[in-house]
């Protein structure tokens, strides 16, 4: 009785673990079927003739430039994840723990700037790098994704800061270590979880992200990650879906690691981060 | 190879720089008299962010409107004339009507899909299972996942065999069922979309839900299960108003989230077919029509929309300051 009628939870769940692997297994089973299949049979009917093939992968990652596109996202990527966390745990620092004039207003401006939609900034920013001679150049994307990416990260880390035991901050500051030494020695590692969460948050939106690139590096094939790569080709290559699914699944495939492997943080993150504009 | 080496570079070098900036500011700091020194302290630390904060966030949104009544390039005031054309073109109007579609459409589909799934998954053992599959898609990008749904929704014509896992379901299941190219025609094709949005984001909302839920105390459900009440009235009347304060916090990111979609539509149909929303039409009139004025007015419009959201954000931030 408990079991039938149990049923139809047990059902809806299975259809919604299905739906949401289905499209996955299938980009992944398709990037790895000879292009002739591709085109010919669905990749569920793939073990009716299993035949498979790394040829698209090699494909895409030399010829299709996602090789020199995966390089580049790196390059854009962790730059731009290195450069706002400490300048963001300086901030926080001085937020949670510091009285100054305006503390309450300067603050109540980070969690308004969490929402302002990145567009908003799209025109004069790249007036400004322009101007600097920076589009087109990786410089410019690390210090745009460092400003997009502080709000969130100051807001984040002042709450975690402002939540540390005051006794331990007052206690370093009686062996009389000044503000930077309780900063690096006892704050900054105490602070360890929430920094490797936003870590992760900011490195996976740098990593994901179209739009600031597309924007900022102009589309030039040697400077674009491999976002933009992906987004020209499904333009260029309309239905060579033999190439679009390996070309999706390389710029997956260290989002997927990052997944598996650090998931507790990676959650924590990603949730912490949804509000982000 | 030359801009590895400068990435390289950047990653050591500019943490690097921050502290050498911290250590010697502090060194400073200590020469002066205990009250300059107390009162400079907190600036020294906030600078380099607030430098950041300034130069590529609050210049930028107040230069926005400044630009938002001015011409093509930017040089002369033309009142509201951007406005104008934002409001009134055919497109615009388009783009605007899609946006309010994502906004209810795609906020409604993430918190209900999101609330159902997380209180399905409570009463199953592979409840994290469950999650971690509906979150997986988090970690991907939008461009990602707007080629697995294109690919999902990938055309043949009727008789030759479908490779788009869409059309063959609906083939199999439904008799007589005609294949169709989705992504070529309203209403069908933004509606894909905001699934494919969906897809990508419920996995946020189930987890956040199903942290609330554990929150939600089992002896209250458990004596209104003893008083006789069913499953549903348990949840309706007892479950669901606890979780008002999350409900809430999940579809203000989610409306921030659908006023801003850009990625998933550009990949998609770069905004042909009339699907256009609001940030893909801002981009076409940056970099295609080049016209920074109305570019810049369809932006003072994505932000309008966002001040509410700022509004709830910045009391929700005053009442917890008022719970500590």
């Amino acid at each position: 009785m408990r079991v039938l009628r149990r049923a139809p939870v047990h059902l809806v769940l299975w259809l919604v673990g299905a739906a949401w692997l289905a499209p996955v297994v299938g980009l992944l089973v398709s990037s790895l079927r000879p292009a002739p299949d591709v085109a010919a049979s669905g990749w569920w009917t793939v073990l009716r003739h299993p035949a498979f093939t790394l040829a698209n992968y090699r494909d895409v990652l030399t010829a299709q430039g996602l090789g020199v596109g995966f390089l580049n996202s790196m390059a854009i990527a962790a730059p731009a994840t290195a450069i706002p966390l400490l300048i963001a745990a300086y901030a926080a620092y001085a937020f949670a723990w510091m009285a100054f004039p305006g503390r309450g207003a300067l603050f109540a401006l980070m969690v308004m700037l969490l929402a302002v939609p990145l567009q908003t900034t799209l025109v004069p920013v790249l007036r400004l790098l322009t101007a600097a001679g920076l589009t087109g150049t990786f410089p410019a994307l690390w210090l745009a994704h460092t400003g997009y990416g502080l709000p969130l990260a100051v807001f984040l880390l002042r709450n975690f800061i402002g939540g540390l035991p005051p006794d331990v901050l007052d206690s370093a500051a009686i062996d009389g270590a000044g503000a930077a030494q309780t900063f690096f020695r006892v704050v900054l590692p105490l602070s360890r979880p929430a920094v490797a969460s936003l870590a992760i948050f900011q490195f996976l939106w740098v990593w994901n992200d179209l739009l600031v690139a597309l924007s900022y590096l102009g589309g030039r094939p040697s400077v674009a990650p491999l976002t933009v790569t992906i987004a020209g080709l499904v333009s260029s290559l309309g239905s060579g879906w033999h190439l679009l699914t390996a070309a999706a699944f390389v710029s997956m495939a260290l989002p997927l690691a990052v997944f598996f492997s650090l998931q507790p943080y990676f959650v924590r993150g990603l949730v912490a981060g949804a509000v982000k504009d | 190879m030359g801009t590895l080496l400068l990435a390289a570079i950047a990653l050591a070098g500019a943490p690097a720089a921050s502290v050498v900036y911290i250590v010697a500011a502090e060194l400073a700091l200590g020469r002066l008299a205990v009250r300059p020194r107390r009162a400079l302290r907190p600036w020294v630390w906030l600078a380099p962010a607030l430098a950041f904060v300034a130069v590529f966030l609050v210049y930028p949104t107040l230069d926005t409107v400044v630009l938002s009544v001015r011409d093509a390039t930017g040089a002369a005031w033309i009142g509201l004339a951007n406005y104008a054309f934002a409001l009134g073109s055919r497109d615009a109007l388009i783009a605007l009507r899609n946006t309010v579609i994502w906004l209810v459409l795609f906020t409604g589909l993430v918190v209900g899909g999101g609330l159902g799934i997380a209180a399905l998954a409570e009463r199953v053992r592979y409840d994290a299972a469950v999650r971690g599959i509906v979150f997986l898609p988090m970690a991907l990008s939008f461009t990602a996942a707007g080629v697995i749904w294109k690919f999902v929704y990938e055309f043949r014509p009727a008789g030759a065999p479908q490779i788009g896992l869409l059309n063959a379901v609906l083939g199999a299941a439904v008799p007589g069922f005609e294949p169709r190219a989705w992504l070529v025609g309203p209403p069908w094709n933004t509606l894909l979309l905001i699934a494919a949005g969906v897809w990508t984001w419920v996995g946020f909302a189930t987890v956040v839900f199903a942290a609330a839920l554990k929150a939600v105390p089992a002896e209250i459900a458990e004596a209104a299960r003893v008083d006789g009440a069913g499953e549903w009235r348990v949840f309706r009347q007892i479950t669901l108003p606890l979780l008002g304060p999350t409900t809430g916090a999940v579809a203000t990111a989610m409306v921030i989230t659908a006023l801003k979609v850009f990625d998933v539509v550009y990949v998609m149909t770069s905004g042909n077919f009339d699907t256009d929303v609001l940030a893909t039409r801002m981009y076409h009139a940056l970099f295609v029509d080049q016209h920074l004025g109305r570019a810049a007015a369809l932006a003072v419009i994505l932000l309008a929309a966002t001040v509410p959201v700022m509004a709830v954000n910045l009391r929700r931030l005053r009442r917890e300051a008022a719970a500590r």
